[in-house]
């Protein structure tokens, strides 16, 4: 099977982030970055998918320069090459503009399956993959936790709201969104690492792929967030505040 | 014409709540926009739910109708609404934020070039659309632009059903023409994960742990806060997927909800899939490093520094408290 993952490079997770001076995205400078946690899962499942069945996996990234660290994390993983789009204006497409670039791309690659992460964890969209299925006119299915091959085609377990799943059969090839815990991750090995260096990137920039960029949802203005209660933050040292929340918790919530 | 649609979903037979939280921003966008405001129901039998929704302040309810609409399917699903909404031309078309919309929703919009604005939890003059990013610590305004219609997905428990306006509203039929063959994925009936042998649901003291906790090595400390305190141990996903804690003590949306009169967040950002589970909690209290963490958004108290100092501390406080 030939499996194209599309990962997506996001803010670290505990990175303190500020909004920027336009207040239209996050302030970019100084800024850790990592593969976003779902795509991490989507990667994981291609290359058991792999180990299982034989084949390829490709992965697919588009961003500024700064990617290339996550391009080399998946392919130190044992992702066996990697297409980049190059693209510095990244943010200011909209899902259907970031998917436009990647069917693009995809597309001359004829893939078996695609894989990507339920939603990136900076935007939050949950869009791109099930986009994707729709420009290359696949079959897709999202929130996945677990694929089985089958004698024509998958077999795959989608999680439902509160702890409901459903099981769907669906032809390749086909697109699938990953949700996280399926699996457990690996870490790249010291070997994988090493090999990473000697595997191919093929970079594409977005001007060749010639899409349309303009955004149809247009990010207007980053904002922080109205607080929905005012917090009452309890001072002092652990036992000062632990004392004091237990007393709050006593008398003014009355909760013990 | 021009309109705003909610497209209502059903739960175990009736339309579920998120669905009457979608029809309440309807009918706000309406008041916003001074557009009409419609409700389009799908499915293969929509009769009962179609009188359910004809008893709310909307110009009309329309039934989109067909055997092959009997069991969700994106394909199907994207065909039928496609269909619809090129006869009705609306200029918006609003739906609840559901697993099932995340699946098609998106794929619908972008067969007609547009964009799906998901997960909103608000909207003002413009009209602008506000949803989160960053985890939750940030808030995106989004604008539709160019032609088409303005699609758009409302978050759980953001707009309120029971502010939703009664009235009558006609009901009509739409007949899509979906062949067998264009729907390509064969879903089976839904089914539970692990036995649900842990009910958070009823709990009135809950504990629940995030990544904060950093190993597993620590989940003890948590348990023992819970035990002091006599709560119940739940986790947000992370930890679940982990396999820290079972699947079965997942707080969230796609774990329990929760109504607890004390729920005590330790080490948990408050990202948005955890924050729809814990909506109903009477008082809650976050234990983080980060000061800006969205779960201080929610909460009533907090205190802010090393979980590993503090949960301790508060296990002691609690047990001295009893004596």
């Amino acid at each position: 099977m030939k499996i194209i993952v599309a990962i997506k490079q996001v803010p670290e997770r505990d990175a303190q982030v500020r909004i920027n001076a336009e207040a239209k995205w996050i302030e970019e400078s100084g800024l850790q970055y990592a593969l976003n946690e779902s795509d991490a899962y989507a990667l994981e499942e291609a290359l058991q998918l792999k180990e299982k069945h034989g084949g390829e996996v490709v992965v697919l990234t588009a961003g500024p320069e700064r990617v290339g660290p996550t391009i080399r994390e998946a392919l130190a993983k044992g992702a066996d090459r990697a297409i980049y789009i190059d693209c510095a204006d990244l943010g200011s497409r909209d899902a259907l503009g970031v998917a436009k670039l990647l069917a693009a791309a995809v597309k001359p690659e004829n893939p078996d399956l695609i894989l990507t992460g339920l939603q990136s964890d900076d935007l939050g969209l949950g869009q791109t993959g099930v986009i994707l299925a729709e420009l290359l006119g696949l079959p897709h299915s999202s929130l996945i936790l677990h694929v089985e091959k089958t004698d024509t085609g998958l077999t795959v377990k989608r999680e439902l709201e509160e702890g409901w799943f459903r099981t769907i059969e669906l032809p390749l090839p086909a697109v699938l969104t990953i949700q996280s815990g399926g699996n457990k991750l690996r870490y790249a090995t010291l070997m994988g690492i090493k090999r990473a260096k000697t595997k191919e990137v093929r970079t594409v920039t977005a001007t060749e792929l010639a899409v349309d960029s303009t955004p149809v949802a247009v990010l207007e203005r980053v904002t922080l967030p109205q607080k929905q209660k005012s917090t009452q933050i309890l001072p002092g040292n652990p036992k000062e505040a632990a004392a004091a929340l237990v007393e709050k918790l006593k008398f003014e919530a009355r909760v013990l | 014409m021009s309109d705003i649609w909610v497209v209502v979903e059903e739960r175990d037979g009736r339309v579920s709540r998120i669905s009457w939280e979608a029809v309440s921003a309807g009918q706000k966008l309406a008041a916003l926009t001074g557009l009409a405001v419609n409700a389009v129901v799908i499915g293969a039998q929509t009769e009962a739910l179609a009188s359910e929704v004809a008893a709310k302040a909307l110009g009309k309810v329309v039934r989109v109708e067909h055997p092959l609409l009997a069991a969700y399917t994106a394909d199907g699903f994207t065909l039928a609404l496609q269909q619809f909404i090129e006869a009705e031309k609306p200029d918006y078309v609003v739906f609840p934020h559901t697993y099932q919309v995340r699946d098609y929703a998106p794929k619908l919009a972008a067969r007609l070039g547009q964009v799906l604005i998901g997960d909103v939890t608000g909207f003002g003059e413009g009209p602008v659309f506000v949803r989160q990013l960053m985890q939750g610590r940030l808030n995106g305004s989004y604008r539709h632009s160019g032609n088409g219609p303005c699609f758009v997905s409302v978050q759980a428990g953001a707009f309120r059903a029971d502010e939703v306006q009664l009235g009558t509203a006609a009901v009509s039929a739409f007949t899509p023409a979906i062949e067998p063959a264009q729907i390509r994925t064969k879903p089976s009936e839904r089914f539970r994960g692990a036995a649900q042998t842990v009910d958070l649901g009823s709990a009135q003291l809950i504990v629940g742990v995030g990544r904060g906790i950093k190993d597993p090595a620590n989940i003890p400390i948590a348990q023992e806060l819970a035990t002091a305190l006599g709560a119940e141990l739940g986790a947000s996903r992370p930890i679940c997927d982990n396999g820290w804690l079972p699947m079965e003590r997942q707080i969230g949306s796609s774990g329990q909800t929760i109504s607890p009169k004390l729920y005590l967040a330790v080490g948990i950002s408050g990202a948005i899939q955890h924050l729809v589970g814990i909506k109903g909690s009477q008082c809650v209290v976050a234990i983080n490093k980060d000061p800006d963490a969205p779960i201080f958004e929610v909460a009533d108290y907090g205190i802010v520094g090393d979980l590993m100092e503090i949960v301790p501390a508060l296990t002691e406080a609690l047990k001295a408290a009893k004596q």
